[in-house]
């Protein structure tokens, strides 16, 4: 098992979740952001106010898979959040010690697979 | 002059005002939170360009004598605009009254243009729309035009102001073409209580609309208070029922939506009917609106916020309406379908569909002459990324995490995340 962390572009969202579904990977979690991979900062102004925005908003999402859906999910993930530009995230694969899924207390590959 | 009328049309004026702010606050909680600053700008920078515009010269082609189309130049710059008396008021608040309805007519064809509408060609767009089509067709109803003399009854700006808006937004959504999002993913309202609260103040200032319609502190602003307060109660409640029948659920969209609606459809008339037939009109109105909605959106129109279906039909509703529930008995002016005067019915038709033609053609013309110069909407990048960023360098919602002061010199004030990094104006890669 596999716990897969990708930080993406907010405005990609929907192009990741449609290749996700495509991808048959149905559990997820997601959750809002924030963060700096080098890219250019935006410069906003506020009543003569000028700043310069370092951190960018970002989704984060979290997927716990089992082994043999780690390549399917990276590439859906890979191939829907790429802009091409400087900024479009990163996908982390971590190694997992141990799954349970809380309702009926399995454990490991069942409590990853979905409910049929 | 009368110290009364000059005293209430000062409060309808600044309440007329409010209504643009207020749409701001109603368009701005439909739109998703990335856009929320830029279509409130729509609203607000419509005060001031179309304001202007409307002093300089709009005013004096709306309301000089000129042709039964359009009138001259012999008020533009506000020459001969003064202290003499326009009916019971002074000249020159007759002229900022009549402003403030210029304003609000061009800030709600705004809605169909969300999302995607370059804000610097929208600000000329809407300033031409308001010398080009809306101040001739102020002239035909209000100014002494044509429409004035065959008869056409529209208390406060049924056809002038909410037909012709919600034709011109179709026009422009059609032009514009839809948003990159639309019909392929769902997008939903940010901040529904700012609808609410827009509604509300939208009505708040729609008394001045309907009842400074009267132009004085006289009977008839009286009549069209209590019809501007009673009428989008009966939109409400019948559009809260259909809600119900249809899934189960009134919703806080709908209610909001349906109170413009019945104040949409009141809007002509207000001084013509009784208090009851008001009620009759805002409870009738509702149907169209609705099924209106309902079917638009399973189109490939993106009239984003649905401008045709709350002003376009709500004001065809009224402005029918009006001929058929007018009262000789309670406005002095004329009678209608239902107290004998059929003919009433017609010239409302005829009044509808010049209006319909003159704006359908004309802002299909501004905008295409618009884009041979410049681009209309913005980049396919901005639009992913929000109107708000990328055309006016500020979010309506910030955290102020991860934000380093620039001092004037143009360093930063500490060194940053990434020392050296360029720093790029708009639409920066983030």
């Amino acid at each position: 098992m596999k716990l897969i962390v990708a930080i993406i572009r907010p405005e990609k969202l929907n192009d990741v979740l449609e290749a996700l579904f495509r991808a048959e990977v149905r559990g997820l979690t997601i959750s809002t952001a924030q963060g700096h991979g080098g890219e250019t900062e935006q410069v906003e102004t506020y009543r003569g106010t000028t700043v310069k925005m370092e951190l960018s908003p970002k989704i984060r999402l979290d997927i716990g898979v089992s082994d043999h859906f780690v390549e399917p999910t990276v590439q859906a993930i890979l191939s829907a959040a790429r802009t091409g530009e400087v900024g479009d995230g990163k996908i982390f694969v971590l190694p997992v010690e141990a799954v349970y899924r809380i309702r009926t207390g399995e454990r490991d590959e069942a409590a990853v697979t979905p409910v049929a | 002059m009368s110290e009364g009328a000059v005293a209430w049309m000062l409060v309808a004026t600044a309440f007329v005002l409010l209504m643009t702010p207020a749409l701001g606050f109603f368009y701005g909680g439909l739109v998703r939170s990335k856009n929320a600053l830029n279509t409130m700008m729509m609203s607000f920078g419509a005060v001031a360009v179309v304001g202007l515009a409307w002093a300089l010269i709009g005013y004096s082609l709306a309301f000089s004598s000129g042709l039964p189309v359009v009138g001259d130049l012999s008020y533009a710059l506000l020459r001969g605009v003064g202290l003499e008396a326009s009916g019971d008021i002074p000249h020159v608040l007759f002229m900022c009254f009549q402003g403030t309805f210029a304003i609000i007519t061009a800030a709600l064809i705004s809605g169909a243009l969300v999302e995607r509408m370059r804000f610097g060609p929208y600000l000329v767009f809407i300033t031409l729309w308001a010398i080009l089509i809306y101040a001739p067709i102020a002239h035909w109803v209000w100014g002494g035009g044509w429409l004035a003399e065959l008869g056409a009854l529209d208390f406060a700006g049924g056809t002038v102001v909410h037909i012709n808006a919600g034709i011109a937004a179709v026009v422009g959504a059609l032009v514009l073409g839809k948003r990159r999002d639309y019909g392929r993913q769902a997008i939903l309202p940010h901040n529904i209580p700012f609808t609410l609260l827009g509604a509300m103040l939208l009505w708040l200032g729609w008394f001045g609309f309907n009842a400074g319609s009267a132009l004085g502190a006289n009977e008839i602003a009286g009549l069209a208070f209590a019809n501007t307060m009673l009428a989008p109660m009966a939109t409400g409640l019948m559009w809260m029922i259909l809600d119900l029948i249809r899934d189960g659920k009134a919703t806080a969209v709908g209610l909001a939506t349906a109170i413009v609606v019945g104040l949409v459809a009141i809007t002509p008339a207000a001084g013509f009917v009784s208090p009851l037939s008001a009620i009759a009109l805002g409870a009738l109105a509702a149907f169209p609106s609705y099924f209106a909605l309902l079917w638009r959106a399973r189109t490939r129109l993106d009239d984003s916020l649905d401008v045709f279906a709350a002003h376009g039909v709500g004001g065809l509703t009224g402005a029918v309406l009006t001929g058929v529930f007018a009262q000789e008995s309670w406005n002095g002016v004329a009678d209608g379908l239902l107290f004998g005067n059929p003919m009433q019915v017609v010239i409302q038709i005829v009044a509808i569909l010049a209006v319909i033609v003159y704006t359908a053609l004309g802002t299909f013309v501004i905008l295409r002459a618009i884009g041979l110069v410049t681009a209309l909407r913005v980049s396919e990048k901005t639009e992913r990324l929000g109107l708000d960023v990328a055309e006016h360098g500020e979010q309506a919602y910030t955290s102020g995490e991860g934000a380093v002061l620039l001092l004037p010199s143009g360093r930063a004030s500490e060194a940053g995340f990434v020392s050296g990094a360029a720093v790029k104006h708009v639409g920066g890669s983030a």
